[in-house]
């Protein structure tokens, strides 16, 4: 019996555990993809540096607060300095749509030339990124690293295998959750939420019963800016910050946002976590975990994994490959907000 | 091939560029720049192909390249037959059954009726020969990567002129281009850019991590040259008797036989590098013409024509009875194995293979914002864009080192803002290529030189 619990820890220490967190930072991410997608009509490839400028004014505010002694005992500082991060890359989406995205909506212009555009504010942002913090990698988390260290598991139940608990995955994944709830309520429930899906839906339509076109699109920034800095910083915090890294988080962004169904909303968080864990399922060794529910003479001898780590990213665009071919429109049937 | 005004100007501003480069920061630092822009050229006259042509959009580009560099690895490098005696057959092995199973899955997709059933079957057979294949490839790959890790680890080449690999890189982008196109063409533009970006991706890290086949992170290098090499020019007679012919004027001045001698060597050292850059600029600017020719041959030609029809209205191209799904995998087709051509001709010029070195922001995106800023749909536009913007690419951190220090020339040597801003100048080329490429699709959305349109 305690065999069983304990291939169960293994596999809630290693897998599901991790697999929660990442996954709630990919949802929260193609969530904004997905916004993007819906309102303004276009791939967003600038959101993953638009997650990282996020997370990096996080962290400027982060650093400035501990030389000042603020901070929040056990929790991370940078949960108060998250709010100023999220204003200023709201700020910066409300920017780049100012005098970037704006122009070619009025214009009409079809989507591949926007999704060009991204790219051109892509590279400005990156730069303006690594011009103030550079490329090293940053560590910012603070307070009490561990909610329930392994060691302290293992005496509480006796068990051979440890389930260690960091602060940032249970605050990752609460954090997600009221982020989540508060969107699906605002999109289902209130007047503005109601007329952003009918703008998503048919746009003639929207604009024709009155809806402001402007105001929806000012809303969408707010949404998708907060959706990508909570995403950055919570990713930052959980792993470490490296500006590198948002730039090949967009792809498994985007598959996430795919693979659920792009310009769905409920898709794009179900895509996430899809994508989460079949990039941990599938590359997770998993000898440790036979090892307790095999009888002893049929211990695997080797790994047991079905690709190595190294393939971890390619992971991702296999299942979006497999999506596309098999259900073009995704998991839940995109296209309607 | 017939230039107008403009593109006229256009080829002479951009010479005259190289030659002043040449004057103020010596001519081989002009050489290296040309190179890789006519490289660049090669990859964007590619890319340009298939979306300045068809409308096809191919965000794979860096995935071509690697493509390519395995290319210029597998032909040039001498086999390691250790390795392939103990991996050979295993290999072979993996290959038959691999073979086998996609007949499998063939028949079943073929013969077997019911949907639901097929996907089942298909599925298991799937997994099962899978497990099959891994048994027998893991066997050999681990036993290969065993021989002699330092120095090889992997199968190696078939020791040919690296120049031929030029030809294999553009077959082999062209067929990983093929598989790309059946799966993923039938797709939406900006779906497609997303799927050939993660496919490329894909590429890359198997190349990365197969390293009984391309040796991986541990790189390869020391691969051979379709030039000479500056050692043997410098011993060579004729080399040296042509480096004197070239300076006679000024060696004749000077009397000291010592100091006449030494000035010499210096100059053989000089010029046998120069000599070598000269050489494969040479190679690849004949390279670029001829895929030059033919590409404006191809877009003149009435299958140039079916692609603009196809491009500006797929609907009415099909109403005439184009094939739009098997002209669309052809133009795909063609544009990957220029970029794969180009892919081989930069591990060519390097002479090594750094599979590590392959990111998308550099190999892709760079480079299309080369086809944006040239002009898609012009070749000559294409070229252009290629020799521009790596042109900045490159003078542009000397050039901000300038106007920084010029910026904060009030300000104290040591001041904080001053230092951190001239550390971080490598990063000012991302925000000019932005900027450049922001600008570009604002203002002249069709390029700087763009397509002429013809009524013929």
């Amino acid at each position: 019996m305690t065999d069983i619990f304990n291939s169960i820890v293994v596999l809630l220490n290693f897998v599901i555990i991790p697999g929660l967190s990442y996954g709630s930072q990919l949802a929260l991410g193609a969530l904004g993809v997905t916004f993007v997608y819906a309102i303004l009509r276009f791939a967003n490839f600038a959101h993953g540096e638009l997650m990282s400028f996020g997370a990096m004014i996080t962290i400027l505010f982060t650093w400035f607060f501990q030389s000042q002694n603020i901070g929040l005992g056990i929790l991370p500082t940078a949960l108060i300095a998250l709010p100023f991060g999220i204003l200023a890359t709201i700020l910066l989406g409300l920017l780049s749509d100012k005098f970037v995205f704006k122009y070619y909506r009025k214009q009409k212009s079809v989507p591949v030339v926007l999704a060009m555009v991204s790219i051109g504010v892509m590279f400005v942002v990156n730069a303006i990124i690594r011009i103030i913090v550079g490329t090293e990698t940053i560590k910012f988390s603070d307070g009490q690293k561990f909610i329930m260290k392994a060691k302290e598991f293992k005496m509480m139940t006796g068990l051979n295998e440890g389930l260690a608990l960091k602060s940032s995955q249970v605050i990752t994944i609460l954090i997600t959750i009221a982020l989540l709830t508060f969107t699906f309520w605002f999109l289902q429930k209130t007047k503005t939420g109601k007329s952003m899906r009918a703008f998503s839906d048919n746009e003639d339509l929207a604009l024709l019963s009155g809806i402001n076109p402007d105001r929806v699109v000012f809303i969408t920034w707010l949404i998708v800016g907060t959706l990508a800095c909570v995403a950055g910083t919570l990713y930052g915090l959980d792993k470490s910050y490296k500006p590198i890294i948002y730039l090949n988080l967009v792809l498994p962004i985007f598959a996430s946002a795919i693979v659920g169904g792009i310009g769905s909303p409920f898709g794009a968080v179900v895509g996430g976590y899809v994508i989460a864990f079949s990039e941990i399922m599938v590359t997770y060794a998993y000898k440790k975990f036979f090892k307790y529910l095999l009888p002893e003479n049929f211990e695997p001898s080797s790994l047991v994994q079905l690709l190595s780590t190294d393939y971890k990213f390619a992971v991702s665009f296999t299942i979006l490959v497999i999506v596309l071919l098999i259900r073009p429109s995704g998991i839940f049937r995109g296209k309607v907000l | 091939m017939r230039f107008d005004k403009y593109e006229w100007t256009a080829i002479s501003i951009m010479t005259s560029l190289f030659i002043l480069v040449g004057f103020i920061q010596g001519w081989s630092v002009s050489l290296v720049i040309l190179n890789m822009c006519i490289i660049s050229a090669i990859m964007t006259m590619g890319v340009n192909i298939s979306w300045g042509y068809a409308g096809v959009i191919n965000f794979g580009v860096m995935g071509f390249l690697a493509m390519g560099g395995l290319a210029a690895v597998l032909v040039s490098y001498p086999p390691v037959k250790e390795a392939w005696q103990v991996g050979g057959s295993g290999l072979g092995i993996s290959l038959i059954l691999l073979v086998a199973l996609v007949t499998a899955v063939y028949f079943i997709t073929k013969l077997v009726e019911k949907k639901s059933h097929k996907y089942w079957l298909n599925g298991l057979v799937i997994c099962f020969g899978l497990i099959i294949i891994r048994y027998f490839f893991l066997n050999a790959t681990d036993r290969i990567e065993e021989v002699d890790p330092a120095l090889a680890g992997f199968l190696g080449g078939a020791n040919l002129p690296i120049i031929f690999s030029w030809a294999v890189g553009g077959l082999f982008a062209g067929g990983v281009a093929f598989v790309i196109g059946k799966v993923a063409l039938g797709l939406r533009s900006d779906y497609l850019a997303i799927v050939t970006l993660g496919i490329s991706e894909i590429v890359v890290s198997v190349l990365k991590h197969e390293e009984w086949l391309s040796r991986g992170v541990k790189n390869v290098i020391g691969l051979k040259r379709p030039v000479p090499y500056e050692i043997n020019l410098q011993t060579s007679d004729w080399f040296i008797s042509m480096v004197t012919w070239f300076n006679s004027s000024k060696l004749n001045e000077i009397i000291d036989a010592d100091q006449k001698q030494e000035i010499l060597t210096n100059l053989i050292i000089d010029s046998s590098s120069l000599f070598v850059k000269l050489n494969y600029a040479l190679l690849f600017f004949t390279v670029m013409i001829v895929i030059y020719y033919f590409a404006n041959k191809a877009q003149i030609s009435p299958w140039g024509r079916m692609m603009r029809a196809i491009r500006d209205n797929e609907v009415s191209a099909n109403a005439m009875g184009k094939d739009i799904v098997k002209q669309h995998l052809i133009i795909f087709v063609i544009g990957a194995a220029i970029v794969g051509v180009a892919g081989a001709m930069l591990v060519t010029l390097d002479g090594l293979f750094t599979p590590s070195g392959y990111r998308p922001l550099r190999f892709t995106f760079i480079i299309w914002i080369m086809v944006i800023v040239g002009g898609s749909g012009n070749n000559l536009g294409a070229i252009f864009g290629g020799f521009v913007i790596w042109f900045a690419w490159i003078e542009v951190a000397p050039l901000t080192t300038f106007l920084i220090n010029l910026l904060t020339s009030g300000l104290d040597p040591q001041n904080a803002i001053r230092l951190h801003l001239l550390d971080s100048v490598p990063y000012f080329r991302y925000l000019l290529m932005g900027m450049i490429l922001l600008l570009i699709l604002r203002y002249r959305p069709k390029g700087i030189i763009p397509e002429k349109i013809r009524h013929s």
